[in-house]
């Protein structure tokens, strides 16, 4: 897993250092968001379909047992072998030991946040396999020894010059060349390589279908088809979160997915795989990693229901300004702050602290997963734990005394609005102030909205 | 105790309150002309219409595509139009259709409100066909467009009873909306990525 101990105000104030780069990052994520808000206007009942997706996958997590057993079955009937990972390692193992079987040297994998999640791509070279991710933006970051930044564009950080110039380096375009157009050509070029000669293809899951026993991989680039098309191998690695109960379902999801990521209708590509095809095999990978323990806790398991569209990380203000790697996780974001914070409190604490709880991310989820609630749920969860810090914990406690204690209160307004006009800057913005390292506060009013209210009742009495 | 017992033991363990599976029977949004809606959003995905009437025109109008022109090899199933310098039929591995330049294919129906052609590997055994080549063609019956992709999986149920029937489900099938695409630089869209640089559907009215 794709986790560091730096916690996300550390890790942002690198990337905020750069304010350039941090407003090229917030204008070119905001994009998404504009093109999102367009496409959901253009359906009539958007709101009817994010209450269905939601209803949904509520029913789908109640009785997740039965319906895997019956998605096993079907695929099974259908020819496709089934396999269970309990966690991470079991399903690097799951799918080296497949790919060693075969004596398979290249693989081709298209987008999947799980296998990033379990690690995949150092497992399967530790074993001397080449392992090639041909989603454009994930091709780039595993060209840089990167991990994604985001989860529907994986470069979303990098320049055009910077893949210009690693370009340059490792494929030989001409130096100095940006124009995207001419730097996906080469990418191009050079991948259908990589897809001719692969022994086995391997992608992600966007929806399994229980009654069927098929799936669903949804792209624009045509790469996860081109992978598993050629090779006559497919491995597919799902969450055990991924499934839903009918075929007509995917009419809901499908309507919401690539308009809530990207603003398109629809993706250029939605396959659907009904068992391998002729002469071929096809193994699915069903990966628990913890998800099973989330669905025990009625504060978070809601955000099993996510669909991976990246709404709420193009919405949110804290990512547009502080980057994806600033995360330190596979899926950064409000989704991810909530999911990594619940399963391991200790090493990502700092996470649920990097919303402003403005409630964006709620309002464009697609599955109204109650996003900034559960941030505010998750702090509050952290605090019993006792991983609050204990700057902010002091502070919480001396807010807490005062607000409770209504005249403590007004003495301490007065004075603040009189200390603020009349304190030199440095005593004010000290170094323990960290809330005004990058904020000024606004001017001190003369009055508190308490005296100006008893001031008016003052006036209206004298009226009556 | 294996790994699947162990993970639905958790699960059964961990359950939420059971929720209700809501039914589908809204009253979606419908187009006054969807063939119109297909086409105006197709152009929009950077795809290409054209509108036949019969067999003979269809022909007419694939032979003066610019793409077609400049191809040296064109691999077609759609009857009444000729393979060029390949013989798919023959063709046994999927790797021999690497040098493909122009596809002209069989689709079976189109969704109006975001322009998806839904495709399967029936009548088109190597599937690979629909993404490697450089440009593909589709021919659908004009009059096979649906409003919505509610109406699709309800005519892929009723129709073929695709993923509902061993004998039919067995199948491969993608719904395809435009060319293949990316934003993976600097979110600027490249028409192009790593399937067909163009896609020309082609909507048959006397099939």
């Amino acid at each position: 897993m794709t986790t560091n101990t730096t916690d996300h105000p550390t890790a942002a104030a690198r990337f905020i250092a750069n304010s350039d780069r941090m407003h090229w990052h917030d204008k070119a994520i905001w994009a998404a968001r504009t093109r999102r808000d367009n496409a959901s206007r253009s359906v009539p009942e958007w709101e009817t379909l994010r209450e269905l997706a939601s209803r949904i996958k509520q029913h789908t997590m109640s009785r997740l047992d039965e319906y895997l057993e019956q998605f096993e079955a079907n695929a099974t009937r259908l020819g496709a072998q089934v396999h269970w990972a309990r966690d991470a390692a079991e399903h690097n193992a799951i799918v080296a030991g497949i790919l060693q079987q075969r004596g398979a040297k290249h693989v081709v994998k298209s987008k999947s946040m799980l296998t990033e999640e379990c690690g995949l791509n150092p497992h399967l070279e530790q074993l001397g396999i080449e392992i090639t991710d041909t989603d454009l933006g994930e091709w780039i970051v595993q060209l840089r020894h990167e991990h994604p930044s985001h989860i529907v564009t994986p470069a979303i950080h990098i320049m055009k010059e910077e893949v210009g110039q690693l370009f340059h380096e490792q494929l030989g375009t001409a130096a100095g060349a940006t124009d995207p157009q001419y730097l996906v050509e080469a990418a191009r070029k050079h991948l259908r390589e990589k897809f001719l000669a692969a022994e086995v293809g391997i992608t992600g899951v966007n929806f399994a279908v229980a009654e069927t026993g098929g799936f669903v991989v949804c792209t624009n680039e045509g790469n996860a088809d081109l992978g598993v098309s050629l090779p006559k191998v497919h491995i597919a690695c799902m969450g055990i979160e991924k499934l839903i109960p009918r075929l007509t379902d995917l009419g809901v999801f499908l309507r919401l997915l690539a308009r809530s990521a990207t603003g398109q209708p629809i993706t250029t590509y939605s396959s659907h795989f009904h068992g391998p095809r002729p002469g071929g095999e096809l193994h699915i990978v069903l990966v628990d990693n913890r998800r099973s323990e989330l669905l025990g806790s009625s504060d978070f398991q809601r955000t099993l229901k996510c669909i991976r569209c990246g709404a709420c990380f193009n919405t949110c203000p804290v990512y547009r300004r502080s980057g994806g790697h600033s995360y330190g996780v596979t899926v950064g974001g409000p989704i991810g702050s909530i999911i990594n914070a619940a399963r391991e409190p200790k090493l990502h604490k700092s996470l649920p602290f990097a919303s402003s709880l403005c409630g964006s991310c709620s309002d464009v989820c697609p599955v109204k997963i109650d996003l900034h609630q559960q941030l505010f749920v998750s702090r509050r969860h952290l605090a019993s734990l006792g991983l609050v810090p204990k700057g902010k914990r002091f502070g919480i406690t001396l807010a807490a005394a005062v607000f409770s204690r209504p005249r403590l209160y007004r003495l301490v307004g007065r004075l603040t609005r009189f200390g603020l006009r009349v304190l030199p800057r440095s005593l004010v913005y000290n170094r323990w102030n960290i809330w005004g390292r990058q904020r000024d506060l606004p001017p001190a009013p003369k009055y508190s909205f308490h005296e100006l209210n008893r001031q008016r009742q003052r006036k209206d009495d004298a009226y009556k | 105790m294996t790994s699947k017992e162990i993970i639905l033991g958790s699960i059964r363990r961990n359950r939420p309150a059971p929720g209700e599976l809501p039914c589908l029977n809204e009253s979606w949004t419908k187009f006054v002309d969807p063939r119109k809606k297909f086409i105006e959003v197709l152009e929009s995905v950077g795809g290409k219409a054209i509108v036949a009437r019969d067999q003979n025109d269809l022909a007419k109008q694939i032979e003066s595509l610019p793409q077609i022109a400049d191809a040296q090899t064109v691999a077609s199933l759609v009857s009444g139009f000729g393979s060029r310098n390949i013989d798919v039929a023959a063709m046994d591995s999927p790797h021999g259709l690497s040098h493909v330049d122009v596809a002209i294919l069989p689709g079976e129906f189109g969704v109006a409100e975001n322009a998806a052609v839904w495709v399967t590997d029936r009548q088109v055994p190597l599937r690979v066909l629909y993404f490697l080549c450089q440009h593909l063609t589709l021919v659908i019956p004009a009059a096979s467009i649906v409003d919505h992709m509610h109406a699709a999986y309800d005519r892929l149920i009723a129709h073929d009873r695709f993923g509902h029937d061993t004998a039919t489900s067995r199948h491969f099938g993608v719904f395809i909306a435009g060319p293949s695409k990316t934003a993976d630089i600097e979110q600027s869209l490249v028409i192009g990525a790593h399937g067909p640089r163009s896609l020309t559907v082609c909507l048959v009215e006397q099939c």
